[in-house]
């Protein structure tokens, strides 16, 4: 579990974060929602470490992160496995050898052959058994994605972040890749965190959602709960998905048409 | 200014702290010996051969005094490649090539947010990317230096010969006369200090660049000439105090 009490972030005097607390679950998909600019990417950098907040304090599984010793962050930071929105992948090293790096530099106990195997069980576990040799630049975005999450399970991470994991792709892959973070969050039974703003998404995978606007917590709860939600910001931002609204309105006419009977 | 150096020196500590292991800075620092070193020997070798050549008709050309033996221009051509050309002109053609792919390849690994990945791995970066790059820089430079001279020397010779200038037997006489063996030592000091030079700037420019692939190039180009401007500087400086 991740505790965030009270994270403040400011940049040339402009508050992105304006005290901001929450919980990230365990076992959980862990959803970040907001429109551009409400500071979550700020929040998961300050998260992450990428970044040090101005105030607050950041707590995973009951060990304080932010403003902690170096060996500590560095502990910490060996259990996070990170999705960027762009993948992030090394481009000089091919696709098993950017799975196998974190296990390289960050376990270098393991025995090349165990090493290997992990690799190959992780890329199996996404999909990509046959990709291995194949270098960045000659996968798909969806793929791209696919080798961002092998590499992130691979060294065993407890803590999973992705950084917009749909963006650039079509529904049909978000979907999968959606599908398989919730698939890996259940069966390691990690805190998985993610930024989104695709409302399918929520729908599909949050368990636990965050709402942010303008560097403020405004709202937070389930899939089911959201729908009726009674922000003004939330639902604003809900109903502009073109989907969600024709799902409303089908559901509406379905319910009027049933009173009329 | 102030604080671009300030900002400098707290880079090239934060190289120093949390350093990797050494069988990954060992297999860093070769790979990076090989993209710095071994990929620059073409052009190292063709500007050195042909400036050698130059030199050694530019001379011959301006030489005309009939008192002034003509051993003097293999002298001269020896003299000027060792304390100067090989070392500097070899550098400012390394930080073009050299600096520029540093702070390319830094630059678009970090906006490409590899960097970051690398840091939330809790991999120090610095260290992973940037000391292997010095390093290989720093084992290299000297090894192109010493490359340059040899060629240099060479080409005066072969267009002394061709060009009828200088006979072989002149040229020879003169690049053995009045040698000074600390010159060589002067000229791979020169090159150890410009290696580092290139290296940290460019590594610099790039490591931080921000924004997207228009910032890359403009890294790219400043990190060339802030390069240049620092090896001639410390090129003054060290004639200065050694010689």
């Amino acid at each position: 579990m991740i505790e965030i009490h009270n994270i403040e972030k400011s940049f040339d005097g402009n508050a992105v974060l304006k005290g901001i607390s929450c919980t990230f679950e365990t076992g959980k998909c862990n959803l970040l929602l907001g429109g551009s600019g409400t500071g979550k990417s700020v929040l998961l950098q300050c998260v992450v470490g990428l970044m040090q907040p101005d105030l607050g304090s950041i707590t995973f599984d009951g060990t304080v992160f932010s403003n902690n010793k170096v060996q500590v962050r560095q502990e910490i930071r060996r259990k996070i496995g990170m999705l960027f929105q762009g993948s992030a992948l090394f481009d000089s090293m091919t696709v098993a050898k950017n799975v196998e790096f974190p296990l390289q530099m960050l376990t270098p106990e393991m025995s090349r052959e165990e090493r290997r195997d992990r690799v190959e069980f992780c890329l199996k576990r996404v999909g990509l058994e046959n990709a291995g040799d194949k270098m960045p630049s000659e996968i798909s975005g969806g793929m791209k994605k696919r080798v961002g999450i092998a590499r992130a399970i691979a060294p065993n991470c407890t803590y999973l972040f992705c950084d917009e994991p749909n963006s650039g792709l079509d529904p049909l892959t978000s979907l999968k890749i959606d599908e398989l973070i919730q698939e890996i969050t259940y069966e390691y039974n990690i805190t998985t965190v993610i930024i989104t703003h695709d409302m399918n998404s929520v729908i599909e995978i949050g368990d636990h959602i965050i709402f942010l606007y303008q560097g403020l917590k405004l709202w937070d709860g389930t899939k089911d709960e959201i729908l009726n939600a009674q922000v003004p910001e939330l639902k604003e931002f809900i109903f502009s998905s073109s989907l969600v609204r024709a799902a409303k309105r089908i559901d509406d006419e379905t319910h009027s048409g049933v009173e009329s009977l | 200014m102030v604080k671009s150096f300030g900002q400098f020196l707290l880079f090239l500590q934060s190289m120093l702290v949390r350093k990797e292991r050494f069988a990954v800075l060992w297999k860093r620092t070769m790979e990076e010996c090989v993209t710095i070193g071994v990929n620059s020997v073409f052009i190292v070798a063709i500007v050195s051969a042909f400036i050698g050549a130059v030199t050694c008709v530019q001379i011959a050309y301006n030489l005309t005094n009939p008192l002034i033996p003509k051993s003097t221009i293999g002298y001269m051509v020896r003299e000027m490649t060792i304390l100067e050309l090989a070392p500097t002109i070899t550098s400012i053609v390394l930080a073009g090539k050299v600096g520029s792919s540093i702070a390319g390849s830094l630059g678009t690994m970090r906006i490409t947010e590899q960097v970051s990945a690398l840091e939330v791995m809790g991999i120090n970066s610095a260290s992973y990317l940037v000391l292997p790059r010095i390093l290989g820089a720093i084992l290299m430079f000297p090894l192109l230096v010493v490359l340059a001279m040899a060629l240099s020397i060479i080409g005066g010779y072969l267009a002394g010969s061709l060009t009828g200038s200088i006979s072989a037997q002149e040229y020879i006489e003169g690049i053995r006369s009045d040698f000074i063996p600390y010159n060589i030592v002067f000229a791979l000091i020169k090159s150890v200090v410009f290696a580092f030079l290139v290296s940290a700037i460019s590594a610099f420019k790039g490591y931080y660049t921000e924004g997207g692939a228009l910032e890359v190039g403009t890294a790219s180009t400043t990190a060339v000439n802030n390069s240049i401007i620092a090896i001639l500087i410390a090129d003054f400086v060290l004639a200065a105090v050694l010689l």
